[in-house]
This record gives structure tokens, C-alpha cells and sequence, in this order.
């Protein structure tokens, strides 16, 4: 399975969650696993999805999470899993 | 399965360390395009470079999107064009025909440079290869994104002292048509010495006939990320400091190699190999000088520096080669003066002379790369140094190369603005003593010997 992961850093407020995850759950996008810290009032978040009943290609969700990022004021980026693995695991 | 802390190591490289993917170059052989006419020779090559690399851009945005990595460049290399265009060009006027095609074929894909305008001349040359070097000034003063190079020596065939003899005079004359764009021409001019068939960075890369039809290779990046990792080491000792290195080498290759993989596998085209290069540019952060001073010089030009660069070249090397299954090209700390702005400020603290960078060429990739010098300098003094440093590869089995820029109109104290990637440089001064009667004496200098290693 192709796994994509979606980060999101940015200040914390309310609804960052909930705004991604309906997102997601619109475009078919199945969330797997989620790991969230607050860094002195910082928000990060990391999703590992399953994007592949998504309509949409990961380029477009990569887009749309951008855009969305952009209006709650924070980043969130969408990338597939293999750049990660590749680099931190032999 | 991966954590938190892996992904955010991962994105803080990219982010704020500049890590990158340099280029995606697509080798391509125009071997087959071969004519006798001229012109249905140049419609050949326009044909087949628009066809096989109409999608490289596109792809090349897709792979960068989806991973989230920047591949600043994709680029495209072609077999040398002295052997392609041989039975249709008597002239270099008809070579300067092919530049312009390799030039359009370039724009109408999108890529922004184009290797192999190029001879291999290493222990002489055909008539072809002399009318395409004769051609090189107008081919790149008429042309913006066709870059050009040409080997005059290697370890098995020893020095081509014609060529290297004719090349000063290329250099400087390439120097005057482009005068109007300080001398930009230079820029886009490598002279080598063991030059690889499969390099995939500018200004050097051509197609080597020892290649496939087609080919993918990528060069890495990643000065900052080795330079932040050594942050987090400083006072170790150098156990530490190389096994930093070598790790951060590691990672930074895993994500070129993932990168050509993907390419390949998009486009239908082979994969070549990963180039491990570490390639800076003019951003703050993004200096191979900078990872030299990290490692304890007061400024990269210091007593201390060869020995810290060739530490980095191996240790890149070491950590590179077990990221990737084929690793070729240049593959090393690439030591650009105007493109490092390390180098840069060290240049203009009058702590690093062309004889330092010279030294410093000698263990690592790959040579005198982006040093403007006075636009007076004689080209028989631009021919001396072009030898002392094809000597240097010709001993040590390595490729060495030059690339200078003699600005015309402007001297020493001066500095010279290219742009982008290019960068700007101070004008450094060149040993006024001459060598006109050693450069002048034509013939050859001979294969060294492969024994009794001194």
C-alpha cells in the first residue's frame, strides 16, 4: 500500500484538526495513524493516510492541503512515504 | 514505521537547509542523427531531443510536488556534437547551425541548459573537432542555454598541448563576443581533463559514446545540511566529524537516488546514476566554504584546507556510494568561486588565491570552476593554467577541468555580476610572469607512467 504522510506546523488555534480531517474524509483519503505535540505553542502534527481511494492524484491533495494550510495559518504539507524511508531507513 | 521526529528532520533539510535535487539530466545520443546535409542533420536532432525529452520538465515538477523536494534544474546532455556533426560541417560556421538547434530544441522543451556542444580531443584532433572548437565563441554568443566543453587530456593519452594551446585563445575569445554580458560566455565553457561520459552538471555534461540511447542521471545537492550537521558537532573529534559527514552524505543520496528512480520509471528511461556532488550555490547556507570553516578554519583558504576538503570529498563519497546502486559522474565537493559565497567572501578577504584553489583541486571534483580573472590576462597564460590543471587529473587519475572567465574591461578589485545560479564574483589577479614559449612549443605531452607512485 501506498502510504502518504501529512504534516501540518504552524500556531496553534482551534479546529486545525477537525478543518484537515474533513478534508480528508471528503476526498476518500483514510487516516492511519496520527502523532501530535505542542511545541512551545507551536502546533505539529504528523498523518499517515492511504490516499488510494482518493480520487484525487497526491499533486492535487499536495495543492488543496496547501491552500487550506494558508487559510487556518499554518503549513501542511502532503508528501508520499517513500522520501522518509528512503532517507532514514537502509 | 516512520515517526515524527524523522519527518520533521526530513522537511527541516529542505526548508531551511536548502537541500535539494540540483538537476535531472536526460542523456541523449545523437548518434543516429548523423547526415551528410546539413540541414536535414539539424531537423534530426531538433526531432529527437523535442521528442524524447518533451515530458521531462513536467515530470520532473510532478516528482517535486508529490515528495515534496526541489529539483531546481532539468537538464539535458547530448552526445559530443564534433562527432555528430563531422561529415556535415566544413566550416564552424555550419557548427554554429547546430548550436542554434540544440539551442531551440532546449527552449521548446524548457530546460534551461543544454550540454555537449563539445569535442573530446584528449590526444587530437580531427578536423571536425577543430572547426567545432574554432566555432565555440559565436556558438555561444549566439545562443543562451547551450553549454559547451572539450577534453584535452587524460591519464591514458596524456596532454593534447595543441588544444590546450587553442583553448586560451577560445577562452578569450569567447570572452570578447560576450563582453556586453561580462564575458558571460566563459561561464558556459568547461575545459577537462578525464572528463566522465555521464556527468549530469553544467557547464560540463555531454552524453558519452560509451552510453545508451537515452539516459537519466541526477545530481544531489545539500551544503547546508552537511554544514548544519557539523554544527551539532563541533569540538569532536575527527572520528565524529567524518562519520557526520558520511551519515548526512547518506541521506541527502537516498533522496537523489529515489528521485532518478521515479524519473526512470516515468519517462520509460533508463536510470544512469546518481552524481554525488556536493553543489552549492550563491544562497546564504548553501556553501561548501562555509562546511570547511564549520570544520575549524578561520576562513577556507587557511592552512588546513586542502586536508578539511578532502576529509568532506571522501567522507561524501564513502556515506554516497552504499545511498545509491550506480554512482558516476563528478561525484564530489564541486569548489565554484562565484557560486559559493563562502568562497566568495574569502576572495575578497584576500585569504584564497587561484594557486590555494589549485592545490585544493587535487582532492576533490573538480577543478578551477567560475573564477573571473582580468579581461588582459594573455590566452597564453589562460593556456598554462588550463594545463597546470589538466596535468593535475592526468597524474592523479581524476577529472579536472576550468572554467574561468577573463572579464573584458575589467581588472583586479573589480567584480563581475552574472545572475542566478551563476553568481558574482571578485576578479582575482593571475601570476603576471609568462609562459608563452612553454605553451607555444605545439605537439604533445605524453601518457605519464602507471608505476613508481611518488
Amino acid at each position: 500500500m501506498q502510504k502518504t504522510i501529512i504534516t501540518v506546523v504552524g500556531k496553534d488555534t482551534v479546529g486545525i484538526i477537525a478543518k484537515v480531517c474533513t478534508y480528508l474524509a471528503e476526498n476518500q483519503v483514510n487516516i492511519l495513524d496520527i502523532s501530535q505535540t505542542i511545541v512551545q505553542e507551536y502546533f505539529n502534527m504528523m498523518m499517515i493516510v492511504d490516499a488510494n481511494n482518493s480520487a484525487k492524484a497526491t499533486g492535487e491533495l499536495a495543492d488543496d492541503l496547501d491552500a487550506l494550510g494558508q487559510e487556518i495559518g499554518v503549513k501542511i504539507r502532503c508528501q508520499r512515504e517513500e522520501i522518509f524511508e528512503k532517507m532514514h531507513r537502509i | 514505521m516512520i515517526n515524527i521526529y524523522e519527518v520533521n528532520e526530513t522537511n527541516k533539510m529542505v526548508e531551511q537547509e536548502n537541500l535539494d535535487v540540483r538537476t535531472i539530466t536526460m542523456g541523449i545520443s545523437l548518434l543516429d542523427c548523423c547526415d551528410e546535409n546539413l540541414e536535414k542533420l539539424n531537423e534530426k536532432i531538433y526531432e529527437k531531443i523535442t521528442r524524447l525529452a518533451k515530458n521531462l520538465v513536467s515530470t520532473g515538477e510532478a516528482i517535486s510536488k508529490e515528495f515534496g523536494i526541489p529539483i531546481v534544474n532539468k537538464r539535458i546532455s547530448v552526445t559530443p556534437i564534433a562527432l555528430v556533426g563531422g561529415s556535415a560541417c566544413h566550416s564552424p560556421e555550419d557548427f554554429v547551425t547546430i548550436a542554434q538547434t540544440l539551442d531551440r530544441a532546449a527552449k521548446t522543451v524548457g530546460v534551461n541548459f543544454l550540454g555537449g556542444y563539445s569535442a573530446l580531443v584528449s590526444k587530437g584532433m580531427t578536423q571536425a573537432d577543430r572547426n567545432l572548437i574554432l566555432s565555440i565563441p559565436k556558438a555561444l554568443a549566439t545562443t543562451e542555454r547551450v553549454c559547451s566543453s572539450v577534453n584535452v587530456g587524460s591519464t591514458k593519452t596524456g596532454l593534447d598541448m595543441d588544444a590546450i594551446k587553442l583553448m586560451g585563445e577560445i577562452v578569450k575569445q569567447t570572452a570578447e563576443e560576450t563582453k556586453e554580458q561580462d564575458s558571460l560566455g566563459c561561464a558556459k565553457l568547461v575545459v577537462f581533463c578525464n572528463a566522465p561520459d555521464d556527468n549530469p552538471f553544467m557547464a560540463g555534461a555531454f552524453h558519452g559514446v560509451t552510453e545508451a540511447d537515452v539516459i537519466i542521471n541526477v545530481g544531489v545537492s545539500g551544503p547546508g545540511v552537511v554544514k548544519t550537521a557539523l554544527e551539532q558537532v563541533r569540538g569532536e573529534n575527527f572520528e565524529v566529524l567524518c562519520e557526520t559527514v558520511k551519515r548526512t552524505a547518506f541521506k541527502v543520496t537516498r533522496v537523489g537516488q529515489l528521485v532518478a528512480q521515479e524519473a526512470s520509471a516515468r519517462l520509460g528511461v533508463p536510470f544512469g546514476i546518481v552524481d554525488l556532488s556536493l553543489a552549492p550555490t550563491p544562497a546564504v547556507g548553501d556553501s561548501v566554504a562555509e562546511i570547511l570553516e564549520e570544520m575549524g578554519l578561520e576562513s577556507v583558504g587557511a592552512p588546513g584546507t586542502t586536508a578539511a576538503l578532502a576529509l568532506l570529498n571522501d567522507q561524501v563519497k564513502k556515506g554516497g556510494v552504499m545511498a545509491s546502486s550506480y554512482v558516476g559522474g563528478l561525484s564530489g565537493a564541486f569548489i565554484p568561486v562565484s557560486e559559493d559565497q563562502g568562497m566568495i567572501d574569502a576572495v575578497v578577504r584576500n585569504a584564497l588565491t587561484i594557486e590555494k584553489l589549485e592545490a585544493m583541486t587535487c582532492v576533490c571534483s573538480v577543478g578551477l570552476d567560475m573564477i573571473a580573472i582580468p579581461g588582459d590576462t594573455p590566452a597564453s597564460t589562460i593556456s598554462g593554467i588550463i594545463a597546470d590543471e589538466a596535468a593535475i587529473g592526468m597524474i592523479n587519475q581524476k577529472t579536472t577541468a576550468v572554467r574561468l572567465i577573463p572579464v573584458i574591461g575589467k581588472g583586479v578589485g573589480e567584480t563581475v555580476e552574472f545572475g542566478g545560479l551563476l553568481g558574482y564574483a571578485p576578479i582575482m589577479p593571475v601570476n603576471p610572469f609568462s609562459c608563452e614559449a612553454f605553451v607555444n612549443r605545439g605537439g604533445r605531452i605524453p601518457a605519464p607512467i602507471h608505476s613508481f607512485k611518488n
